[in-house]
């Protein structure tokens, strides 16, 4: 038996619609992949939609390269609807169950993207993003809880995480030197703790 | 993969990884500075984010790890950074399920979620609720009832949405807050607003009442959030489904006037409701449609294909109703997202004329290698619908299928276009030959198992009756040198069947399966020492009943007959005959342009209903001894739809008796029957011997009661009967909330619907894939023919159709179908008439039939012709001219 006939996927490849259950979990998942589609971050909400780690990763390794080559904005990949965005060597995907409306995840991709924008000074590429990941964990955290779209407004999104940029223009002081020792060389702060 | 990236960061600089060569070990290492005092926030929060990190990747945390490193974090609550203390939150959450006590942050949680930082309050809600479970639910309750009502939004939404979360584990805890749900639901916020329309929702979705109570409040007030807008739509729409309300509900009114609401995803969803209603009027559909077309022209992709794909949906059920948006559709075809542009097609297909058809297949052609799989099955699969309407085209879209079948593609889009292509050849007989090809091309070089078993198994059927059956040989035996064991099986299983069928191909045959008796394989050993012996002898009647017919009794019903007889010793050999019959499934009439619904089913037959039946009426003692289940019909409803009572009436056929199955439910919640039975009055020389009546009947809970009656023996010709039919029962009163019923009842009785018992109750299904092979077996020693004439039909269609559901037995070969502009047509029909008795049940099927028949096709002057021949007690020939 080949991976193709697993019997889950039987199920999900199909384009037929029934009728909607009536409820706020939306969004079945959110994830950052880089230009080579390596995770950067990833949430799955819905725990019966690949529960093991594998799994995520062989959907995104899937996802991506279906929709690396064209920004499309939106696809089509294993029975779920998916809208992305990609920006310099960043994608960004949001994904809903084959009912969902699509304007729902374009809403939620939208604000995730602009509040983005916004904490990162505009540079949304994979160094400045990586630099600020915290942020970048708060703010997906404040658009989406356990798979309920919590809020869609970029300037709420980026008032209730309230973050500072991190990076060479903003250090300062101490902050700077701290960043230095304690960060871009990690030898030198595990032999301190050690 | 890390000298890739060291290479990049050579290149440019900027593209490393700060969390690329993380390590675990070392990372817990660094989480002990959460210990020093002062809390440096910044080296905390880099290393909170590293561990967050990890866990995203997918690092495993062993729960000693885990405990440990949240522990050291529950410090940093000490700090007062902003982020740093959001990182906390957001540590707990991701640690909740994998350390241990984590309930020792709940005091500084609840004291964060209450205290003055609004920044903090809602995070903290959220973090808490994820830490908590039912018992210490109930110690926050208060915090919890406060922060719904919350003036600040962002505290209000995080409450509603863990109250939410909360429901499935602490229903009846969270069911207390629906009065601050309420409150909330009135806010300013639009957020609000929304979860707090979800909470109410699913608090009160059980209660259909209420729901539609807490509808009828919104849709008036009006609502500033589309997000709580599109909820409402959904709401409605289901509340419409349930109560099978007519379009001229306020609710409806409610979607329409949706449709015209500022926010696009309003209007889309509202529009995409209208779409999914079961029993939209094309009028109805037209305002939906609209918008839709409108949306086709937007410049946001999202929006267009939303709009294209619901437009899809509707050209399944009513493709005169997408015709309007041909022109919007038309531009479609060419869109740089291809999903887009698949789905323009596809409706297009279903929409456009025949002469369109192949315009928009060489269109797609053009880029049908970019499309993802699950929008390739959706073009074939509307290929396949085409081929059903332009049965004319089919050449075209063979060629297509054929080169989507060279394609790469997963099992799911193969098995589409296999399936298609069989469909085609058996609609259409002049493209059975190119579609055997091109299905011959493709199990070369096939790595699904199950298409090409049931590619070898097609090709067996039809092979050896086309002109030169013996090109198919060499690709059957192909299979045989190169394939796995399964496959190599289905092939020997072929080949038998060209052996069997052609003379002058049966020399080689047998030299291909001499060779095949050396494989390495049990089963193909067998299979193929088996066929060698059967074809050997030559036989015509050992070929039908071995090689092409097979097994006609139900597998799981030998399976029980077996196990039975090796239960109970005994010298005498093992009957088949004792055995049910499989009753062929019953292949619901596709409906046209969904053949999706077919992939969904389950491969392997479970228990058939016949069976289900089987074990239940074992289980009853009065029906002890009737032997097996013979037939059981479809059931017939014995009741308006509407009405207090409903009843609907299963007939099982044993040997001599048959048991009438009620099945009734009680409608009225103020009353509850005992002792319900239904009094059974034959026409005929039937006769009622028992009543198994239903000892309790609540309300909605469906009950059956019993009749068992004898069948006349001696008068071969009486089948068919009239039973009047009435319920009896006592009626008791009783309270409709708590079901209580009265201590007093009284006797009552209702009258329903008449019960008849026809021929086709007496005969069961059998499909025999090869009829002149089975006709043959039987020979011609009880063949009898008669001929009538059939005075009320009109067409061949009308009247195949009329004698199958008359005779209820199995048209075999596809002869149901009647090819167009023909004057006559040859009906094969197969059917089993009651097993173990067969001599007298045979004579009296013939004599049964020809008296049937002679009443029913009015011998006088009919304009249309049919000549029948009977055979042994299960077969029937039909030739009907006109």
């Amino acid at each position: 038996m080949t991976a193709q006939t697993c019997p889950r996927q039987h199920q999900r490849t199909t384009m037929e619609i029934a009728s909607l259950e009536p409820s706020l979990y939306t969004v079945k998942a959110v994830f950052i992949l880089d230009n080579d589609g390596n995770r950067l971050l990833s949430k799955y909400y819905d725990k019966e939609l690949y529960p093991s780690m594998k799994e995520q990763k062989n959907f995104e390794k899937n996802v991506f390269n279906k929709t690396h080559k064209a920004d499309n904005e939106i696809a089509f990949v294993e029975g779920m609807t998916i809208v992305y965005k990609c920006s310099i060597d960043l994608f960004f995907y949001v994904v809903g169950s084959s009912q969902e409306n699509e304007l729902m995840l374009m809403a939620v991709l939208n604000c995730l993207f602009e509040s983005l924008g916004q904490i990162l000074r505009k540079n949304v590429e994979r160094r400045c993003l990586l630099d600020n990941m915290d942020g970048v964990f708060l703010v997906v955290d404040e658009i989406i809880d356990g798979g309920v779209i919590l809020e869609s407004d970029p300037q709420q999104v980026i008032q209730k995480v309230n973050y500072r940029l991190d990076g060479s223009e903003q250090a300062y002081g101490f902050d700077l030197f701290d960043y230095i020792v304690g960060n871009i060389d990690g030898q030198t702060d595990r032999s301190q703790c050690a | 993969m890390i000298k890739k990236f060291d290479k990049k960061d050579e290149e440019s600089g900027s593209g490393s990884n700060p969390f690329q060569h993380l390590e675990k070990s070392a990372v817990l290492q660094e989480a002990r500075i959460f210990n020093e005092t002062p809390i440096n926030p910044r080296r905390c929060l880099h290393i909170l984010t590293k561990i967050i990190y990890l866990l995203n990747q997918g690092e495993h945390f062993g729960t000693m790890e885990a405990t440990e490193a949240f522990f050291a974090m529950t410090r940093l609550f000490q700090s007062n950074d902003q982020t740093l203390r959001r990182m906390c939150y957001l540590t707990i959450k991701e640690m909740a399920n994998i350390s241990e006590d984590v309930i020792i942050v709940t005091s500084s949680l609840t004291k964060d979620m209450t205290g003055k930082e609004d920044v903090y309050r809602g995070p903290a809600i959220r973090a808490l609720c994820r830490i908590t479970d039912t018992t210490m639910l109930q110690a926050i309750e208060r915090y919890m009832k406060q922060a719904i009502v919350d003036k600040v939004p962002s505290v209000s939404s995080s409450a509603l949405v863990s109250s939410l979360h909360m429901v499935k584990m602490s229903y009846d805890v969270v069911k207390r807050w629906v009065n601050e749900a309420q409150e909330a639901a009135s806010s300013d916020n639009i957020m609000v607003q929304y979860h707090a329309l979800g909470l109410l929702y699913h608090l009160r979705k059980n209660d259909r009442l209420a729901v539609s109570k807490m509808l009828n409040k919104f849709t008036k007030s009006g609502l500033k959030s589309p997000f709580a807008y599109c909820m409402l739509i959904r709401i409605a729409s289901k509340l419409l489904e349930e109560t099978e309300a007519g379009h001229d509900s306020p609710l409806f009114d409610f979607i329409e006037s949706c449709l015209r609401n500022k926010h696009e995803m309003v209007v889309y969803e509202a529009a995409s409701a209208i779409v999914h209603m079961p029993n939209c009027t094309a009028r109805e559909l037209a305002p939906a449609v609209s918008v839709l077309q409108l949306f086709c022209s937007s410049p946001k992709a999202a929006l267009r294909y939303a709009a294209v794909r619901t437009l899809n949906k509707v050209a399944m059920k009513h493709p005169s109703a997408v015709t309007a948006c041909n022109l919007d559709l038309e531009n479609l075809i060419t869109d740089s997202n291809r999903s887009i542009a698949t789905l323009a097609i596809t409706t297009l297909l279903k929409t456009g004329s025949e002469s369109s058809v192949d315009r928009l297949m060489k269109q797609i052609s053009s880029f049908v290698s970019e499309i993802s799989d699950e929008f390739k099955v959706v073009v074939v699969q509307a290929i396949s619908a085409l081929c059903q309407k332009y049965p004319r085209k089919h050449s075209v879209m063979m060629n297509f299928l054929s080169n989507m079948l060279r394609d790469d593609g997963g099992f799911e889009y193969k098995r589409a276009i296999v399936d298609c292509i069989i469909s085609i050849i058996e609609e259409n007989p002049e493209s059975k030959e190119t579609g055997l090809a091109h299905l011959c091309e493709f199990i070369e070089d096939c790595e699904h198992t199950v298409l090409a078993t049931k590619i070898l198994h097609l090709l067996g059927k039809e092979g050896p009756r086309t002109p030169s059956p013996s090109k198919y040989i060499r690709f059957i035996f192909n299979r045989v040198v190169l394939e796995s064991e399964a496959v190599r099986a289905a092939a020997v299983s072929a080949l038998a069947k060209f052996g069997a069928q052609n003379d002058d191909l049966l020399p080689s045959v047998l030299v291909l399966m001499q060779r095949c008796m050396m494989d390495s394989d049990d089963e193909v050993r067998d299979r193929a020492t088996f066929y060698m012996n059967v074809l050997q002898q030559k036989q015509k009647a050992l070929n039908a009943a071995y090689i092409f017919n097979g097994l006609s009794v139900s597998v799981p019903g030998l399976e029980k007959s077996l196990h039975q007889y090796t239960l109970e010793p005994t010298e005498k050999p093992f009957d088949m005959k004792s055995v049910p019959l499989a009753n062929t499934p019953i292949t619901e009439q596709k409906t046209e342009f969904a053949p999706v619904a077919t992939s969904k089913l389950p491969e392997k037959p479970g228990p058939t209903r016949q069976d289900i039946y089987q074990e239940q009426l074992a289980a009853i003692p009065e029906f002890q001894g009737l032997g097996s289940l013979f037939k059981t019909s479809e059931a017939v409803q014995l009741t308006e739809a509407e009405t207090e009572y409903v009843v609907r009436c299963v007939k099982h056929t044993f040997a001599r008796h048959m048991v009438f199955q009620f099945d009734c439910t009680n409608t009225l919640n103020d009353q509850l029957l005992q002792k319900v039975m239904v009094q059974m009055e034959p026409s005929e020389a039937y006769e009622v011997l028992h009543y198994v009546p239903a000892a309790n009947l609540p309300y909605s809970q469906p009950g059956s009661c019993y009749s068992l009656v004898r069948l006349p023996e001696d008068d071969p010709t009486a089948v068919s009967c009239t039973f009047s039919c009435t319920l009896k029962y006592l009626v008791k009163d009783c309270d409709p909330n708590t079901g209580e019923p009265d201590d007093d009842g009284y006797d009552d009785e209702y009258v329903l619907e008449d019960l008849e018992v026809t021929v086709a109750d007496h005969i069961q299904k059998v499909l025999k894939p090869n009829f002149a092979a089975a006709w043959d077996e039987v020979g011609g020693d009880f063949e009898k023919e008669e001929t009538f004439a059939l005075a009320s039909v009109r067409t061949l269609d009308e009247a195949v159709g009329n004698i199958i559901s008359f005779l209820g037995m199995q048209p075999c070969e596809r002869s149901d179908k009647v090819p167009e502009n023909k004057n006559s047509h040859i009906l094969f029909l197969a059917g089993g008439c009651l097993q173990g008795n067969t001599n007298r049940s045979g004579t009296r099927l013939v004599s049964l039939m020809a008296h049937v028949l002679s009443n029913l096709l009015n011998v006088d002057h009919g304009n249309t012709e049919l000549l029948l021949s009977f055979m042994e007690n299960s077969f029937l020939f039909l030739e009907i001219s006109k």
